[in-house]
């Protein structure tokens, strides 16, 4: 097992080491480059902007921009930030806790339901409920997820009051609370945007679900059981369900870069101040290495979680330990 | 109705819509008819839908609206499958050291959110215009369907019909295009289908993030964002472009079902 992490692990740093080559090249590929922004402010001199030029080393030929980048990349230095008078890697230090949070948080209500769904649309296909939940999932994977952000905050937050509608806690009364209340606090804040990333990826759960569940009822084992007299209940429950979840945990880990697309908007509409919120901020101001910096830890935070579901996936599929 | 029947119908009505918007929408989408007056007003006859903040006719907007988001995901899916049908070709005919730094390239552009790539070049460029928006949603799209391809490629490469049109002399040129193409389409079309509306969702966020078509010129995704802090006051704006995104994406995903069934006789 532990060779097996090592060997993933590995794999991962070479998809990170592509992924900054990939962020250098597409950086430099956009036509001007980070100051022309700045070149072309009316009230900004033109020899203050060759200054900073020289600086950044951005008048260096490409492959010594190139190796420089690399080497600052390996110290863990994504660069200062352009509007924030402070390093990329403090802003995203401050940010992740609340992303990982919520996508956390969005994954579990994505498979609970998303897992539920598609188990009984499975476990009964072509019933009336099964095509009921179809047009149900269909619509979830259909809808914009900062629209469906939308729609959840001005109902339940603005009409009922139930919920809070921006940040991650009560900026009055966090700060008197105990500490159960604090923990209580920042769940309340944290219902409306997991519901939301979480809603709109539990529709595509549920059709992968539903798939994995068609095919392991049709599996031979699931006759058997039958054919011992089983209950049905216990043969779709314990027999064709254990084995249906396997192609759903490695999902998991392909779910991921969607979360994290998805926390951008999220994070947006309910004003929650995390690594999408910091990139889609970043933007607005032109600030690119907040941007790229962003980008660089979102793709590490997905090479991590497809670790985690293929460890997940070899812990709970013994066919895939290796004969000894 | 068979799902491919209703997915085409749903695709077919929004296409017309699209191509003949400019008779059937009542104004220009992007003329601001009386900033004194008409801001924000409800529904009504003069305007079915309503007008927005700059006196814009909101039903004329969402109409040409369907005109880019359509426009933007056939043919940023027209580049992304085109590119990653090729590389996928490429790369599992080729094999050794090319497949292998092609697929590392994949797996890294597969492991940036997508959002996050298109931020990182669209931080830098100055002026979005939709041909530059649909270039870069195109090339930054194709990682998913060069696996596919590739690994139908892999699959289909060891098949006899393929050894016997080998055996008689066939050149890879014309076993890619005569042989292998036409035996791996099908999971292609059936993705690229799925994929415009994935494009159209990907370009709404874009556009609601400010970062997308460029306004005056509607987007469904701009409607949103120009409806979102009046959906106290004015919640039809940001309503009816929602819907017609909802709709637009389950048109796509039937018909993506659909031409599955059709292909591949096992969904059946």
């Amino acid at each position: 097992m532990v060779r097996y992490v090592m060997g993933r692990l590995a794999q991962g740093v070479v998809v990170v080491f592509v992924v900054v080559t990939l962020t250098f090249i597409l950086i430099h590929a956009a036509p001007g480059d980070p100051l022309t922004s700045l070149a072309n402010e009316p009230n900004v001199r033109p020899e203050v902007v060759e200054q900073m030029r020289r600086n950044l080393g951005l008048d260096r030929p490409l492959h010594v921009q190139y190796v420089r980048y690399l080497g600052r990349m390996l110290r863990g230095d994504l660069g200062v930030s352009l509007t924030q008078h402070r390093s990329v890697a403090a802003a995203i230090r401050d940010a992740i806790p609340n992303t990982i949070l919520l996508a956390l948080a969005a994954l579990l209500i994505d498979f609970g339901i998303g897992v539920s769904a598609g188990a009984f649309q499975g476990a009964h296909p072509r019933s009336r409920r099964d095509r009921t939940l179809t047009a149900v999932t269909i619509t979830l994977y259909s809808i914009p997820v900062f629209w469906l952000g939308m729609v959840l905050l001005f109902l339940f937050g603005e009409q009922l009051y139930w919920f809070p509608v921006a940040g991650v806690t009560d900026p009055v009364t966090y700060p008197f609370r105990s500490g159960l209340g604090k923990v209580a606090d920042r769940l309340h804040h944290l219902v409306l945007p997991a519901l939301t990333l979480g809603l709109a990826g539990a529709g595509y759960t549920a059709r992968q679900q539903r798939a994995a569940m068609i095919e392991a009822i049709g599996q031979d084992f699931v006759r058997t059981a039958r054919a011992k007299g089983l209950r049905e209940r216990l043969v779709v429950g314990r027999h064709a369900l254990r084995n249906a979840l396997l192609p759903t945990i490695a999902l998991a880990g392909l779910a991921f870069p969607a979360l994290l697309s998805g926390t951008v908007l999220v994070e947006t509409v309910f004003s929650w101040p995390g690594l999408g919120r910091l990139a889609a901020d970043a933007i607005g101001r032109r600030d690119y290495p907040i941007v790229t910096g962003a980008a660089l830890v979102a793709a590490v935070l997905v090479v991590l979680g497809n670790l985690a579901a293929d460890v997940a996936t070899r812990i709970a599929d013994p066919r895939t330990k290796p004969a000894s | 109705m068979s799902r491919l029947r209703l997915g085409i119908t749903l695709v077919s009505l929004l296409a017309i819509v699209a191509i003949i918007a400019p008779l059937i929408a009542p104004y220009d989408p992007t003329v601001q008819l009386d900033l004194a007056t008409l801001r924000n007003a409800a529904p009504s006859f003069a305007h079915p839908l309503g007008t927005d903040l700059y006196s814009r006719d909101l039903l004329s907007r969402l109409l040409y609206g369907a005109r880019i988001s359509l426009l933007i995901g056939l043919l940023a899916v027209a580049i992304s499958v085109s590119v990653g049908t090729s590389v996928g070709l490429v790369a599992g005919f080729s094999g050794g050291v090319i497949d292998i730094v092609l697929m590392r390239i994949v797996d890294a552009g597969l492991a940036i959110p997508k959002i996050f790539i298109l931020l990182v070049v669209l931080a830098l460029w100055e002026d979005v215009t939709v041909a530059v928006l649909i270039g870069i949603l195109g090339f930054t799209g194709w990682f998913g369907v060069s696996r596919i391809a590739r690994a139908e490629v892999l699959s289909a490469r060891e098949r006899e019909y393929v050894a016997a049109a080998r055996a008689l002399g066939a050149g890879p040129i014309r076993l890619i295009a005569r042989h292998i193409l036409p035996n791996i389409a099908a999971p292609i079309i059936v993705a690229a289908t799925l994929g415009v509306g994935q494009v159209i969702l990907v370009e709404a966020g874009l556009s609601y993030l400010g970062v997308g078509v460029p306004p005056p010129q509607p987007s469904w995704g701009n409607i949103i964002r120009d409806g979102q802090d009046l959906i106290r006051t004015a919640p039809w704006i940001s309503t009816t472009a929602g819907l017609a995104i909802v709709l637009t994406v389950v048109a796509f995903s039937i018909l993506g079902d659909g031409v599955r069934e059709l292909l591949d006789p096992r969904e059946r």
